[in-house]
Parts: structure tokens; sequence; C-alpha cells
């Protein structure tokens, strides 16, 4: 049988950046930015990667785009290596990232964009109806004629996120597209990804994100990492099913408890985390079967603990997430999950 | 084949990149007060002194078509050389990296928008200073003239855009040498005196900035009796060097081009960390 053609296919890709330490007198430290990664994204799908900071989302982004080159491993976009023909890949594919800053603020936000057009030799008519087009569907259309040092971050990623699709590229790299906006933009956006994969199924996404709603509803599979490293990729509904035989608890518990004491010492508790939450202690839990639960209400208890509320969720891709990593994915940066948009 | 396309996609990349330059002039009307009188004011404080020590008329000549091309200067330091470095600030240096069109095309259109504007803000220079300060002259020889000024542009810019590649890879440090560059080059090229004042040796070594023989060479066009004293080298010889100077400068900001962003690839330099 003939192998199957990918838009992007990754092979032990890696990228080590060497970062001199200024206190420690020029020597260098490695960081392994990206470690080994293989993935294979097919044509027609809307491909997404979770991971938290760090996890070396736009480093894969960047080298698929051409932008940085791999330390080791190889890697073909359009089924043209990265590396050997970047000249090529550039013909198919378009980037955004969210929060760049991009654009010349003397020029409108029509001006901007057509000037990125030219870059791809369009045709002035066939670029004017596009973008206006395009602005009306990221509600931007009142602010064609502004300048762009007049826009506020939002309005300036909806210019951003109607110049990726404007050369309509067979690949389009999204990263972290929605970051800083607020729900309804980012509905807007993420509407609007859906449908123009629907319009053309020929085309391909990659998106990069740390909001697991984003993935979980947006995306047809998802590669989650963290570290460099791909721990797993699927669909959400089978990376989820995965979980099915566990049972996801979020307790809510008022009064002064060591979470990481009680609950280390039972047998059972395969993850958790917790996070204070006005006053209460949150606790999310992933037992091997409910029957764990006795043990942990009961050393709560037995700790002097109160128990508020319980519930038993649905796994999320953040409690795949937390299985696979050992901790929340926004843990570390502002309090757990706080930053997620709505649904 | 596709190089009718590829053609096209030349152009509008020039056109594209052009463009924000000259729009961004006719927005910005205000600066172009400033970037007329001030270099105006510097003009005039060398032409008090050649009248105060007695020098002839034809040396305030010198200074207001020095004064006039020492725009064309500023504008290669801080618009062509250390531009890409401001782009990769800003991310749009991205953007241009991955589009699918020439690289020397965004520099051209750059170099293009660069020179409307500046040349705007010479001739402004140039009108003024002849008036003010009632400059005698006389044009000899027309094409020669035109030759001499497009070819000096050319030169200057192609040596613009090799500046600009090195910035690729040395960002802030690149900076630095713009900043270092300034105020000799105006020394020694001659912008306010014929730079063979300097010596034959240090004209020499100037004339590696494509200004020094245009300078030299506008000036023996426009002002002949005068510069017969101070002639650094003949008219055509300067011509000839700088078209010369022009092939090689753009030949090599077009390897530059290729061997930093290839460099700055593997460097990981050609994007801003974290964005
Ligand atoms: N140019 C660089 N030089 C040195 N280290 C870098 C560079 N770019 C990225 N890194 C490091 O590589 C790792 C992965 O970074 P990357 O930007 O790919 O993460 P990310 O998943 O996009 O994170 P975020 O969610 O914060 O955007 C980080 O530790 C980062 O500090
Ligand atoms: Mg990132």
């Amino acid at each position: 049988m003939q192998a199957r053609e990918y838009s992007i296919e990754t092979k032990d890709l890696t990228r080590v950046f060497r970062v001199k330490r200024r206190e420690a007198r020029g020597e260098k430290r490695e960081i392994t930015a990206l470690d080994r990664a293989d993935l294979a994204v097919e044509r027609g799908e809307l491909f997404g990667v979770l991971g938290p900071n760090g996890a070396g989302k736009t480093t894969l982004i960047k080298i698929l785009a051409t932008l940085l080159s791999p330390t080791s491993g190889t890697a073909r976009v359009a089924g043209v290596d990265v590396v050997a023909n970047p000249w090529e890949v550039r013909r198919h594919i378009g980037m955004v990232s969210g929060g760049e800053s991009s654009g010349y603020g003397l020029l409108t936000v029509e001006e901007n964009l057509w000037m990125f057009s030219q870059f791809y030799g369009m045709r002035g008519a066939d670029v004017r109806k596009r973008i206006k087009e395009l602005l009306e569907v990221v509600g931007l259309a009142d602010g064609a004629k502004t300048k762009i040092y007049h826009l506020s971050t939002g309005m300036r990623q909806k210019m951003n996120f109607a110049r990726g699709f404007l050369t309509d590229p067979e690949i389009l790299f999204l990263d972290e597209p929605t970051i800083g906006l607020d729900v309804q933009t980012a509905r807007t956006l993420r509407a609007y990804i859906r449908k123009w994969m629907d319009d053309h199924p020929d085309r391909t996404i990659l998106l990069t994100t740390h909001y697991m709603y984003e993935a979980d509803e947006l995306c047809d599979r998802v590669a989650i990492i963290d570290q460099g490293k791909v721990l797993a990729c699927d669909t959400p509904a089978a990376l989820k099913r995965d979980l099915q035989e566990e049972a996801v608890f979020r307790l809510k518990v008022e009064g002064d408890l060591d979470p990481e004491k009680l609950l280390r010492g039972i047998a059972g508790v395969h993850r958790f985390t917790h996070a204070a939450r006005d006053g209460h202690a949150q606790l999310d839990l992933i037992l091997a079967d409910e029957n764990v639960l006795l043990p942990v209400l009961s050393g709560i208890q037995g700790t002097g603990g109160r128990l508020v509320s319980l519930e038993k969720r649905a796994p999320t891709l953040e409690d795949v997430f937390i299985r696979l990593v050992g901790h929340g994915l926004n843990e570390g940066g502002d309090a757990g999950g706080a930053s997620e948009p709505a649904p | 084949m596709n190089l009718r396309r590829e053609m096209k996609t030349f152009l509008r990349t020039v056109i594209g990149r052009a463009y924000p330059r000259v729009i961004g002039m006719r927005r910005e009307k205000s600066w172009m007060l400033f970037e007329v009188l001030l270099p105006l004011l510097q003009v005039a404080a060398f032409v008090y002194i050649y009248q105060a020590i007695g020098a002839p008329p034809e040396f305030t000549g010198f200074v207001v078509l020095g004064g006039a091309m020492t725009a064309y200067w500023m504008n290669v330091l801080w618009s062509m050389a250390s531009q890409l470095y401001w782009e990769k600030e800003t991310g749009n240096l991205e953007l241009y990296i991955i589009a699918p069109t020439s690289r020397m095309a965004i520099l051209i259109g750059m170099a293009a928008g660069g020179i409307m504007t500046t040349t705007i803000r010479a001739v402004g220079v140039l009108t003024l200073g002849v008036l003010i300060f009632r400059v005698p002259m006389e044009v000899t020889d027309v094409p020669a003239l035109v030759g001499v000024f497009l070819l000096t542009l050319v030169a200057l810019y192609g040596l613009g855009m090799l500046l600009a590649s090195l910035f690729l890879l040395w960002g802030r440090q690149a900076w630095h040498l713009a900043n270092l560059l300034q105020e000799p080059v105006f020394l020694v090229s001659g912008f306010y005196f014929p730079v063979r004042a300097l010596g034959f040796l240090v004209a020499l070594g100037a004339s590696i900035v494509p200004i020094t023989l245009g300078l030299d060479a506008m000036r023996q066009l426009l002002f002949p009796q005068m510069m017969e004293g101070f002639r650094f080298l003949p008219v055509g010889t300067q011509l000839g060097a700088l078209a010369v100077q022009a092939v090689v400068f753009l030949f090599l900001a077009h390897r530059a081009l290729r061997y930093f962003e290839d460099r700055a690839r593997r460097e990981g330099r050609l994007t801003l960390r974290g964005l």
C-alpha cells in the first residue's frame, strides 16, 4: 500500500538551546526545548499541541515554519524537508503568533494587511476583497482605517489573525492564537478556525495552546507535550477514554490541612492537584476507582478538615495532562486553571 | 515557467515594503520640518566659519551639498543597516522570512522607500541652502552629474543592505556599530569640505563609503574652478569606482544575507525568545 501523505511529519525532532549563564562567568547551560518529538499530522486535520509554558510549543512551530533549525531529527512540511528546502516549504505555510506586535504603526489595519499580502504576490483587487471579508469575520470591520498604533491588544491580535488567513495557506501555524483575548473574541476566532477547516477540507492547521478547553473543543487530534517530549497524541475523546477506568473527583475542603501529607500515604490516589480557592482548599483527584474515596474522606476528617462539596467529574484533557505529567497544566503560573476561558 | 510569477512577487514585495516609508512620511509632516531644519543649522555653522575665515563662496556650496548628502548617509545607517534589528524586535522579521519572497526584494523596497523620503529632505536642504547662502553653482555636465548621483545612491544603499545582514546576527552590538560609524564618516568622507584636504591616503580609505567618491565627483561637476585644487580623483575614475562598488556591495549583500540568515537560524537568533 502507498504510504500515507502527511502535511506535517517530524521524526526525533530535537532542539537544544545553549544559553550563557551570566552569573556562572560564561559557562554554558543547555536547554532541550524539543526532545525527540515524533508527530504526524494528516492533511485536513486541525491538530492541537497542548502544553504548559516552556513545553516547546513555540520552538516546534518555529522549526516547522523554517525560522529555526533543529539540532537533530527531521521535519517535513507539505512533504518537504524544512532544513533541506525551506524555500519550498514557505510556499505552503502561514503563521500567526498570539501577542505578536508586527506591522507598522503609521499604517492602517487595511494597509498593513495589504503590505503582507504583497510578499505573497497577491493581486490588489483580490486582496482588498479578502481583507474586507476577514475583517468582518474577526469583528474589526470598523477598525479597517485605524492606524495600528491606536489598536488595543485584542484588536491587534484580530488583525494578525486575519493576516494568517489572508493568503489562504495550505498549512497554517497558530501559536496560542487566543492568548490574552476576552472570552467573546476568543470564541469568535475559534468558531472561524473551525469553519475555515470545514470549508477547506484540504487545509491543515497546527495550533498550540495551553487552554485545555480550546484543544478539546476545537482539535481533531491533540498532542500533549511537556518539557519538549510528546507524552500522548490522540483524539480528545480517546485521550479521555484512557482515564475512564479511573475516577476523577473534585473536593472542596475547609480547615487547615496539608494535602501532600494526607494524600501521599493513600494507596490508589494516582494523581492529585490542589489549589486555594476563596478560603477553601480545592482538591482534584484521579483515583484508581471510587472505593479509594473512602480512605481520602476519612483522612480529611482525621485531620480536622470539613468537606464542603464533592463532585465526580467526567475526565477533561486537564486530567489527562495531570495523569501524564503529575501536575496541572497551568500550575506554576497563575492559580490553576484561572486563566482558562469559559466555554 | 514560474519566472513571470516570481518577478511579479518580487516587484509587489518591493512596492509593499516601500509603501510604509512613503506613507509614513506623508503622515508625519511635522517631522519633515525638523529633518530639513536641523541639517540646515549644521550647514549654517560651517558656512559662517568659512565666511569668517574669508574662504571663497564656493566653500559654502561644498557645505550645502555635503549637508544635503548627509541625509542619505543617516538614512542608510538608521533605516537600512539597523532596520532588520528593529524588524526583529517587532516580529516583522519572522514574517518576512517565512514569506515566499526574496529578501533582496524586501531590502530593495526598504531602500526605495528610504531614497524617496530622503530625497525630499535632501532637496529641501539643498534648495534652502542655495537660496539662503547664495551659492554660486554652474552645472557643467548634467548627464555626468545625474549618473554620479544615481550610482552613489545605488552603491550607498548596497552598502546599507550589506550592513543590514550583519544585524541579523549581532542585533544590539550592530546598533552600537552604526552609532560609532556616524560621526567619523561625516568627518572623513568630506561632508563639509573636499576630502582631498585630509590627504590622498585618508581619502582613499574613506572611499569605502561610496558617498566619499560621489560627493567629490559632484563637487567637481558643480564647482569646477574651485575644485581644481582639491580634486581627489578624476570624475571618470570615480564613476567607474562607484559602478564597481554598486555591483560588489549588492552582490555581497545578497550572499551575506543568505549566510547570516542560515547562521541565525541555527543559532536561534532570527526570532525573539519567548515570543
Ligand atoms: N532562543 C532561545 N534561546 C534559549 N532558550 C530558548 C530560546 N527559545 C526558547 N528557549 C527555551 O526553550 C524552552 C521551550 O520554549 P518554547 O518557547 O518553545 O515554549 P512554549 O511551549 O512555547 O511556552 P509558552 O507557553 O511560554 O509560549 C523554554 O525553556 C525556553 O526558555
Ligand atoms: Mg510559546
